[in-house]
C-alpha cells in the first residue's frame, strides 16, 4: 500500500474540491466592521443613551435568535452573526432615547418573527430590521418621533428634544431649516458630519460613506443598487421637490437634491439595508429596478406622504417585489444572445 | 492590449509552480494493466480477446460496431490474466481486461506514413478511429465523432486547447513546451481532416513560455493563430474557449461547437492524432500530472493506458504525510477516487493527493443567502442558486426554468459560494431526476 491511509479512510465527495475562503459569518462580521464608524458618530453626537439603546438591541436580538432556536430544536446559529447585525442595524435605526421597552420588542419582532418564523437566515422576505423598526414605528408613534438634538458630546445637560430636518423640511418649510442651520452651505456640512437630530446611526453621512466604500471595495456590496437609489432620489428630489419660499406653492425642476440624499435614513438604509442580499434581487439588472423603486417610494412618501421619511417603508414595500423581480429579470444564459452578436457581426 | 477571454470566471490559486518545472519522464513499467473496455463517453467495447490469450502491445483488445466509440488497445506486451468488472476512476465497475506485463514490449507491426498530409480525409480519418483516439482533456470523447460534422454543419475552425485552467495540472503546458512542432503537425492534420483553412491554438497566459514555444512551432503556418489567454477558471471548458478566440456562443440547450463551425481538440489530443497518423501508433499512453501537496515528488509521467493510481503514487515518492484525498483530475471537476487500485485510463488528465490540510472537510452548509456571487461568476451565464434552492426543495421540473441542462458543472458556483452549498451535486440531483427539454 502506497497511502498512509487506508482505503476507507479515503475521502470522497463531489466536485469542485477547493472552496474560496468566503463565508457566510465572514461577510456578516465584515458588515458590522463596516458600520463602526456611523455607531461611533452616533456616540459621539448623542451619547451614552445610544450605546445602551444599541446594546439593549444586541443583547435581545441574540436572546431571540437562542430562543427561537432552542424551541424549534434547531442548530444554534448566534456565532454567524446575523442576529449581532440585526441587532446593531436596529439600533441604528432607532432614537437614541428610546425608552427601554423600544429596542427589546424591536428586536423580538425582527429576528424571532421576521426571520426565524420564517426559516431563519436566508428565507425572510423581509428585511428583519426594518420590520422591527416600522413595528415600534406604529405601535409607539411618539416615543419613536421624539428626536434629541445632537449635543450629547458638547453639553453636560439633559438634551433638548427637536425635529429632525426632514421633519422641519415638511412641517415647515425650506425657510425654516435654513433658518435652523444658518445657510445652506453649513446646513450640507452639518448633515455631512451628522450633527442633526435622527435616528441614532442615520446622521452621519461621512461615516457611512466610509463604511460602505469599504464594503464596495471589498465587493460585498455591489454599485447597481445604491446607485439607482440614489440617483432616483436625486433626480425625484429636483423634479417635485420645489416649492415657492414665499407662498409655498409647488414649482418644477426648483428641489434641491443634495439636502434630500443628506437627510434622514436614506444613506443607511441606501447602502446598509436595501443591500441586504436575502431580500433584494439576486440578478444585477433586476437590482436597478430595485433601487429605482425604493427611490420612487422613498421620495413618494417624503413629499406626498403622511411621514417626513420613507426610507424604511420604500424597502420594505420592494422587499415584496424581490422574487418577482428576479424571475422576471433571470440572468441571460450563454447561447442565447446568438442573434445580437450576429446583428454585431453584420456591422462589421 | 486586454486578453481574449470570456463572461464570469473565478481565479482559484492555480498551483502548477509544484509541478510545472518537472520534464515529463516515462513511469516505469507497471506488472499488470487493467484496460477498462469503456473509457470514452459512447458505447462499451466488446472483448476481442480471450483469457489466457498473448497479447502484444498495441494490439486490439476492446471494439465495437458503434459510430459513437472507440478501440481499446493493450498497452503492454503480455498474457490476458482475466477480464471482468474492475472499479474504475469514477467509482463505477466497468467490463475490463487485465494483462499481465511480460516487460518484452513487444508491439504489433505499426505502418508509418511519412507523406501524411497527402492523405485523404477519409484516410486520415479512419487512421484516428483505429488509434482509439478520444478526447484527452477530460471528457473522454471519441474524436472521430467531432471528425465527422453532418453536411449542413460545415466546420471553418479547428481551436487546439492548451487552456489548462484547472488548479494543479501541467502535463498540457509539458507537451507544449517539449513537443510543439507535433502538436501543430497533429493540428495541421485535423485541418486536413475537415478541410478547414483556419486553426488557433488558445493557451492561458500563465504560461508565456508555452506561448512563445507554440508560436515559434507555427511560425511558418500562415493559417494557423497562437492566442495568448486570460488566466481566469473555466476558460478551457469548450464553449467558453470558442467565444474567447472565435466571439462565437455556442448555442443554449444542446447546441455543440460544430453549430457554431468549430471544432476544439485538447493539446494532448492533437499529439495523439499526430503519432496515429504519422506512426500508426494507437492510443496506449498519455501524460498524468501527479501532483497536490500530499505527494512527496511532484511531476508529469508518460504512463501506460491501465497502471494503477497506486503504481504512480510510487514512482512519485509515496504520499507526503497524511494524504486523505486523491482526486482523477483536477481539483474543480476531477474525481474524488476512494482507491488506489483504480487505472489510469485516456481521459486521466491528473492525480491530485491531496493531506488534510488543503481539504475541505466537513458536508455541511447554510441555506443560501442570495448574495449572487454564483450569478456573478457562472460562465454560462444562469443562476446556480435558484439550481440549487429548486433542486433542494424538490421541484426539479422547475429547475428548467433555469436552463438546468445548460449547466456543465464546472463547480466555480460552488468554489465562490459563501454558504458552501454543493451547488453541483444539487444539479447533479437535479439532471438525474428530470428529462431535457
Amino acid at each position: 500500500m502506497a497511502l498512509a491511509k487506508k482505503e476507507h479512510e479515503l475521502i470522497v465527495s463531489i466536485s469542485p474540491h477547493i472552496r474560496s475562503e468566503e463565508s457566510v459569518e465572514k461577510i456578516m462580521w465584515t458588515v458590522t466592521l463596516s458600520l463602526v464608524p456611523a455607531f461611533v458618530a452616533g456616540l459621539y453626537f448623542f451619547g451614552p443613551a445610544a450605546l445602551m439603546t444599541t446594546a439593549i438591541c444586541i443583547v435581545s436580538a441574540l436572546a431571540s435568535e437562542w430562543l427561537v432556536e432552542k424551541m424549534t430544536n434547531r442548530e444554534l446559529t448566534l456565532k454567524d452573526g446575523s442576529a449581532f447585525l440585526t441587532g446593531l442595524l436596529l439600533g441604528m435605526n432607532l432614537p437614541p432615547t428610546a425608552p427601554i421597552y423600544i429596542p427589546i420588542v424591536g428586536s423580538f419582532v425582527a429576528v424571532a418573527i421576521t426571520k426565524q418564523l420564517f426559516g431563519g437566515l436566508g428565507f425572510n422576505i423581509f428585511n428583519p430590521a426594518l420590520i422591527g423598526r416600522a413595528f415600534v414605528l406604529v405601535t409607539w408613534p411618539k416615543a419613536m418621533t421624539t428626536w434629541v438634538a445632537p449635543t450629547a458630546a458638547f453639553t453636560a445637560m439633559d438634551a433638548e428634544t427637536t425635529a429632525t430636518p426632514l421633519g422641519l423640511l415638511k412641517e415647515e418649510g425650506l425657510g425654516k431649516l435654513l433658518e435652523v442651520f444658518g445657510d445652506k452651505a453649513n446646513l450640507y456640512w452639518e448633515l455631512f458630519l451628522g450633527h442633526s437630530a435622527g435616528s441614532l446611526g442615520e446622521t452621519s453621512v461621512f461615516a457611512l460613506l466610509l463604511g460602505a466604500a469599504y464594503l464596495l471595495y471589498k465587493r460585498y456590496i455591489t454599485w447597481q443598487i445604491p446607485g439607482s437609489y440614489l440617483a432616483t432620489v436625486a433626480v425625484l428630489a429636483w423634479v417635485f421637490g420645489g416649492s415657492d419660499p414665499e407662498t409655498g406653492a409647488f414649482i418644477w425642476f426648483a428641489g434641491d437634491p443634495l439636502i434630500h440624499l443628506l437627510s434622514g435614513g436614506l444613506m443607511l438604509g441606501v447602502f446598509f439595508m436595501a443591500t441586504d442580499y436575502v431580500t433584494v434581487p439576486s440578478v444585477r439588472r433586476g437590482q436597478l429596478v430595485f433601487g429605482v423603486g425604493c427611490g420612487l417610494i422613498t421620495m413618494l412618501i417624503r413629499l406626498k406622504g403622511g411621514f417626513p421619511e420613507g426610507v424604511m417603508f420604500a424597502i420594505l414595500l420592494m422587499n415584496c417585489f424581490s422574487p418577482l423581480i428576479d424571475r422576471s429579470f433571470k440572468s441571460r444564459t450563454f447561447g442565447l444572445a446568438q442573434k445580437k452578436e450576429e446583428k454585431k457581426e453584420h456591422k462589421h | 492590449m486586454s486578453l481574449a477571454t470570456f463572461k464570469g470566471g473565478i481565479h482559484p490559486p492555480d498551483k502548477k509552480e509544484l509541478s510545472k518545472d518537472a520534464a515529463i519522464t516515462p513511469a516505469s513499467a507497471p506488472d499488470r494493466v487493467v484496460i477498462p473496455l469503456s473509457q470514452h463517453i459512447g458505447a462499451p467495447c466488446n472483448a476481442q480477446v480471450e483469457i489466457g490469450q498473448e497479447v502484444k502491445a498495441g494490439q486490439v483488445v476492446g471494439s465495437t460496431e458503434a459510430f459513437v466509440s472507440a478501440p481499446v488497445h493493450a498497452s503492454v506486451s503480455g498474457k490476458v490474466v482475466a477480464i471482468g468488472e474492475f472499479p474504475n476512476a469514477m467509482g463505477r465497475m466497468v467490463p475490463s481486461i487485465v494483462i499481465e506485463n511480460d516487460k518484452k514490449d513487444e508491439w504489433v507491426e505499426l505502418t508509418e506514413t511519412a507523406d501524411y498530409l497527402s492523405l485523404s480525409s477519409e484516410d486520415l480519418t479512419q487512421k484516428i478511429r483505429d488509434a482509439g483516439i478520444v478526447g484527452m482533456g477530460g471528457a473522454a470523447f471519441p474524436t472521430v465523432v467531432k471528425l465527422s460534422p453532418p453536411k449542413e454543419k460545415p466546420i471553418d475552425t479547428i481551436i487546439l486547447n492548451g487552456a489548462e485552467c484547472e488548479p494543479y495540472l501541467t502535463g498540457d503546458y509539458r507537451l507544449m513546451l517539449e513537443r510543439p512542432e507535433e502538436i501543430v503537425e497533429g493540428l495541421k492534420i485535423l485541418m486536413r481532416a475537415l478541410g478547414v483553412k483556419k486553426g488557433m491554438i488558445g493557451i492561458e497566459n500563465n504560461k508565456p513560455d508555452a506561448v512563445a514555444r507554440m508560436k515559434e512551432a507555427a511560425s511558418g503556418e500562415s493559417n494557423i493563430e497562437v492566442c495568448a489567454l486570460e488566466v481566469k477558471y473555466p476558460q478551457g471548458a469548450e464553449k467558453m474557449l470558442i467565444d474567447a478566440l472565435a466571439g462565437r456562443q455556442v448555442p443554449s440547450k444542446g447546441g455543440l461547437p460544430m453549430d457554431v463551425g468549430v471544432v476544439v481538440q485538447n493539446v494532448g489530443t492533437a499529439l495523439a492524432i499526430y503519432e496515429a497518423v504519422r506512426y500508426g501508433k494507437p492510443l496506449t499512453e498519455r501524460v498524468v500530472t501527479v501532483s497536490g501537496e500530499g505527494i512527496a515528488m511532484p511531476g508529469n509521467l508518460m504512463v501506460k493506458i491501465g497502471t494503477s493510481v497506486g503504481h504512480l503514487l510510487n514512482e512519485c515518492g509515496g504520499p507526503k504525510g497524511e494524504a486523505v484525498k486523491m482526486l482523477s483530475g483536477g481539483p474543480m471537476m476531477g474525481f474524488a477516487i476512494y482507491s488506489e487500485d483504480v487505472p489510469v485510463t485516456k481521459g486521466t488528465s491528473g492525480l491530485v493527493v491531496l493531506p488534510e490540510a488543503e481539504v475541505v472537510h466537513d458536508g455541511k452548509f447554510k441555506p443560501c443567502i442570495r448574495c449572487s456571487r454564483c450569478i456573478d461568476v457562472c460562465p454560462m451565464g444562469l443562476m446556480p442558486q435558484m439550481l440549487s434552492i429548486l433542486s433542494e426543495a424538490g421541484v426539479y421540473e422547475e429547475c428548467k426554468e433555469y436552463d438546468l441542462f445548460d449547466c456543465f458543472e464546472c463547480g466555480t458556483c460552488a468554489f465562490v459560494c459563501p454558504a458552501k452549498r454543493p451547488i453541483v451535486q444539487f444539479v447533479r440531483l437535479a439532471k438525474s431526476q428530470t428529462k431535457p427539454g
